[in-house]
């Protein structure tokens, strides 16, 4: 078996081959992996059903559809993405070219999480691939069976000199740290980011990181509850709550809150039925571990549980709950809650709502419900996050027009679409100049004079044009 | 309450001499920088910098104060680099100068929104991505351009709607007290300060936690700075430097012609030439000099006035000193391969630098310099031109640094792209597709929806 080293070693040397440079190589590997995802897509929904018991609806929207709508994306925009991009030019070099070129940045390192093992693999991939890097893929072990599956498919379907799966805990994760990448993509917890941007910098690179945070979920003005419960019910419960731009906690007036409980507790039967355990629709949490980390901070709630609490260690099932009459320094406010578990802290006036958001730090997704778009605005331009979506949870991040990627504390860089290529790009400046217009340039050459100087600064100011 | 121990000796003195007009600055201690960074906290908070129109005017106040102090530019970097008032007036103000009016005439179209393609679900919203500032941004600046290398960035820091502070360098002394003096004549005085600190305190200050550091120097103390924002995940742009190739043939002579009818016979009696900023780096420079191939061109040394000629190398090896770091003086190693392709070979076998230039009237041979090199920027059949380049972006990859800045990209750098989508509640007619109980025949539709999406580009997509 090969060691991390020697992984490497091949792909850099593939790399430097610049076997992945023409366009039509990397057309090949992408058009692959989409008949990876094709072939394979039984397997793959498998896969994450014996990690998270992931129902299979979830399972394809959000593993494998949002996968090959991002490779067709790709597909189709390669072309167009790899042009070089003109910029306007001055007067001194009005007859040379000018432009910005994107060039891959060599062997990158992308290191996916456990709860959307799939996409969050996979989606950067398509971007270091159209951007035509090597690519070690670290996947999480914590999500074992879709770590087994990546494992076995990648080096069938995508070119084994420059794709490599490396597998492991943490102990290899740090091993692999230690070796230098041209660019480093993480998604995962913000502990861990500090250990791969510390190691990253010791080699000065550069690293986009994919965090989380807590999403407030802000609901005022004129709103209609259940319009507003099946958005929200579908956007927090998704995955079980694991997604790291879930609604984390929710912040509306008492009325409000009166009006959205029996509203939620409605929609939460009519989507998964009176025994929830039951409905084969509702995924689990994806380790025993996991699963005490939720219950300790259910059970150090000081908050009333007015919908769900249910709970089964053995299955790693905990029933969708929503918790009301929580205050800010709530066991649930204390951390990201990742999990099944709805908070509602209830505060009368919208300005103190975003108030108290702005006391933490920023988070990947802000959401806010409202019927009224001065409260959109308002909440909008007063609050800062990775993304913003108002009247819906999660779907904004599904559209790959949109750059995705966290601010402070949620991370930094994005990608999707157009992004993930940039993200995995070196954008190059460059300028081909010819021989003309060389009594021009002599204008800067020594010896310097005044003469020279009021030529040069007219030629700069404001109503003229930029000489040099 | 106690109060607290009385400061030593040494640091009473040092209170003592409080900076005067025209004394060179003292240290910010760690402290200061607190109150500072807290001063330019709330100042963000308070929403100051978000205005177009406050933008606007800080821009303009930037162009006012390089007009204005033209003069005392001049002379403090005559004072500290012995830099000629053509190089400065050019490289150094005309140049931050157009950035800033670049940025002014351009601000209300960067900080539009930028719609973005919908798809079936998302037809009747709004879908755009918006660029927020960052905060408040630290920037640090380097010697060999003590002013462009803080002043462009701080224009790209406004013209985002960033609070910042500036951390002009410890080397040029008169450059950085004249910046001190200055910023707070001309820049809001809550959003914009001006620190003074070294290399090694760099790390403390960072670690009070900024939402951006840009740095420009070389790439030891680039990734010491790196480190110091790792530890708070704080973003970095690391403009670092890096051996620069540029590759010609015959040479030496062209070169020694050129020299005279720029310097004359004797540069050290041109008022057109610089000297090194000081002795360390003026002794690193005489160092590797001496000991790396022959001197053709120059090679003459004065450590009075830290004086060393245009000097062009011949016979260099690559393992001489002086093909060992960047050199960053006056000093012009020339090495011989045979042919393109050992040229390429021997760039590629080094580290990536911030630029790579090709001298060349073959097109070919400059084509394949630029697409089998890798490097920051590229430059043909000319120097320097294209990092000057407002609409280009300037910035390196690998050890060269990372992110970029100018124009457009300095705007950037310093925002957050927010993506927003503006949903209405009212429209179900399609969400509902996505909702449990989970059936087979809407997931069907929704993946029917997906093919046909893929076939126009991503339309039809539903979720």
């Amino acid at each position: 078996m090969e060691s991390q080293s020697q992984v490497l070693e091949r792909l850099r040397t593939a790399f430097e081959s610049r076997v992945t440079i023409p366009e039509k190589f990397r057309r090949t590997q992408l058009t692959n992996l989409m008949s990876m995802i094709k072939d394979n897509e039984e397997q793959i929904v498998n896969a994450l059903h014996k990690d998270l018991t992931k129902p299979k609806f979830e399972a394809i929207l959000s593993e494998v559809e949002i996968v090959m709508n991002e490779l067709h994306c790709a597909l189709s925009n390669l072309t167009s993405w790899m042009q070089p991009e003109y910029v306007s030019k001055n007067l001194a070099t009005k007859l040379d070219e000018c432009f910005v070129r994107r060039e891959p940045l060599g062997v990158v390192l992308i290191i996916g999480p456990w709860n959307y093992p799939m996409q969050l693999l996979i989606v950067p991939l398509i971007g270091a691939i159209a951007a035509g890097n090597c690519v070690v893929i670290k996947p999480s072990e914590v999500s074992a069976a879709t770590d087994n599956l990546i494992t076995e498919l990648i080096p069938k379907y995508l070119s084994k000199d420059c794709y490599a799966v490396v597998r492991g805990g943490a102990k290899e994760t740090q091993a692999l740290l230690k070796n230098r990448f041209d660019h480093i993509f993480y998604t995962g917890s913000q502990a861990v980011a500090r250990v791969v941007l510390q190691a990253a910098a010791v080699h000065l690179t550069p690293v986009t990181l994919e965090l989380g945070g807590k999403c407030p979920c802000l609901i005022y003005g004129r709103v209609n509850a259940t319009a507003a419960a099946h958005r929200l019910v579908w956007s927090k419960f998704f995955n079980a709550g694991q997604s790291c731009v879930a609604p984390d906690y929710v912040l509306c007036s008492k009325a409000t809150c009166d009006a959205l409980v029996p509203a939620l507790r409605q929609v939460l039967e009519d989507f998964y039925g009176s025994d929830i355990q039951k409905s084969p629709d509702m995924s689990r949490i994806v380790t025993p571990k996991h699963w005490t980390r939720l219950m300790g901070l259910l059970n150090r709630t000081k908050g009333k549980v007015v919908v769900g609490g249910e709970h089964d260690e053995k299955d790693r099932y905990i029933a969708p709950t929503v918790v009301v009459d929580v205050a800010e320094d709530d066991a649930l406010m204390e951390e990201e809650i990742f999990g099944p578990i709805l908070p509602i802290l209830t505060i009368e006036s919208l300005e103190e709502s975003i108030k108290l958001t702005k006391t933490k730090e920023k988070p990947l997704a802000f959401y806010v419900f409202s019927d009224e778009s001065s409260v959109v605005k308002k909440v909008l331009e007063n609050s800062s996050s990775g993304g913003f979506c108002s009247n819906d949870g999660i779907v904004h991040m599904a559209l790959p027009g949109l750059p995705f990627g966290g601010v402070g504390n949620s991370g930094f860089g994005h990608y999707h679409g157009h992004w993930g290529f940039e993200a995995f790009s070196h954008q190059r400046a460059v300028m081909l100049r010819g021989w003309a217009l060389e009594k021009l340039n002599a204008l800067r050459y020594p010896p310097y004079s005044d003469e020279k100087l009021s030529w040069l600064r007219w030629t700069t100011s404001p109503k003229s044009c930029s000489i040099m | 309450m106690s109060r607290p121990p009385s400061p030593t000796p040494a640091r009473w003195f040092k209170a003592l001499r409080r900076t005067r007009l025209g004394d060179p600055c003292l240290k910010t201690y760690p402290l200061e920088s607190v109150d500072l960074l807290r001063r330019a906290r709330v100042a963000f908070q308070a929403g100051r910098t978000l205005k177009e129109n406050f933008r606007l005017a800080q821009l303009e106040a930037v162009v006012q104060m390089l007009e204005e102090h033209e003069c005392d530019f001049v002379d403090a970097l005559g004072r500290d680099l012995h830099k000629p008032r053509f190089e400065t007036v050019v490289s150094e103000l005309i140049l931050v100068k157009n950035e800033a009016l670049y940025a002014i005439n351009n601000l209300k179209k960067w900080m539009q929104p930028q719609k973005v393609e919908r798809n079936l679900s998302t037809t009747l919203d709004d879908c755009l991505v918006i660029s927020e500032p960052l905060g408040v941004v630290l920037i640090i600046g380097t010697w060999c351009s003590p002013v462009q290398m803080c002043l462009v960035p701080l224009v790209g820091a406004i013209a985002a709607g960033n609070c910042a502070i500036i951390s002009p360098s410890e080397s040029t002394v008169h450059t950085t007290e004249l910046l001190h003096r200055l910023i707070p004549s001309y820049l809001d005085n809550e959003c914009f300060h001006a620190i003074l600190a070294g290399l090694s305190d760099l790390p403390e200050v960072i670690e009070l936690k900024f939402d951006h550091v840009f740095f420009t120097g070389n790439k030891e103390d680039g990734s010491k700075i790196a480190l110091a924002a790792a530890r708070t995940l704080t973003p970095v742009t690391l403009i670092l430097g890096g051996k620069n190739p540029y590759v010609k043939a015959r040479l030496v002579q062209a070169l020694k012609c050129c020299l005279m009818e720029f310097y004359g016979s004797n540069p050290q009696e041109s008022r057109s030439f610089g000297r090194i900023v000081n002795l360390e780096i003026f002794n690193r420079t005489r160092g590797i000099l001496w000991r790396s191939g022959k001197v053709a061109v120059g090679g003459h040394v004065i450590e009075a006035e830290k004086y060393i000629a245009p000097t062009v190398l011949t016979d260099v090896a690559e393992s001489d000193p002086v093909m060992q770091k960047e050199i960053f003086g006056p000093v012009l190693p020339i090495l011989t391969v045979n042919n393109v392709d050992e040229a390429i070979s021997f760039i590629n076998k080094q580290e990536k630098p911030l630029c790579v230039y090709a001298y060349s009237t073959n097109g070919k041979v400059i084509s394949r310099f630029m697409s089998e090199t890798c490097s920051g920027s590229f430059c043909s059949n000319d120097c320097i031109l294209q990092s000057v380049m407002v609409a280009l972006p300037f910035g390196g990859v690998g050890a060269s640094g990372m992110g970029s800045f100018h124009g457009r990209y300095s705007f950037d750098t310093f925002s957050h792209k927010k993506s927003c989508l503006l949903r209405s509640a009212r429209f179900e007619c399609v969400t509902y597709l996505r909702y449990p109980p989970f059936e087979d025949r809407n997931l069907s539709l929704m993946t029917w929806a997906s093919s046909l999406s893929q076939k126009s580009q991503g339309w039809c997509q539903i979720m």
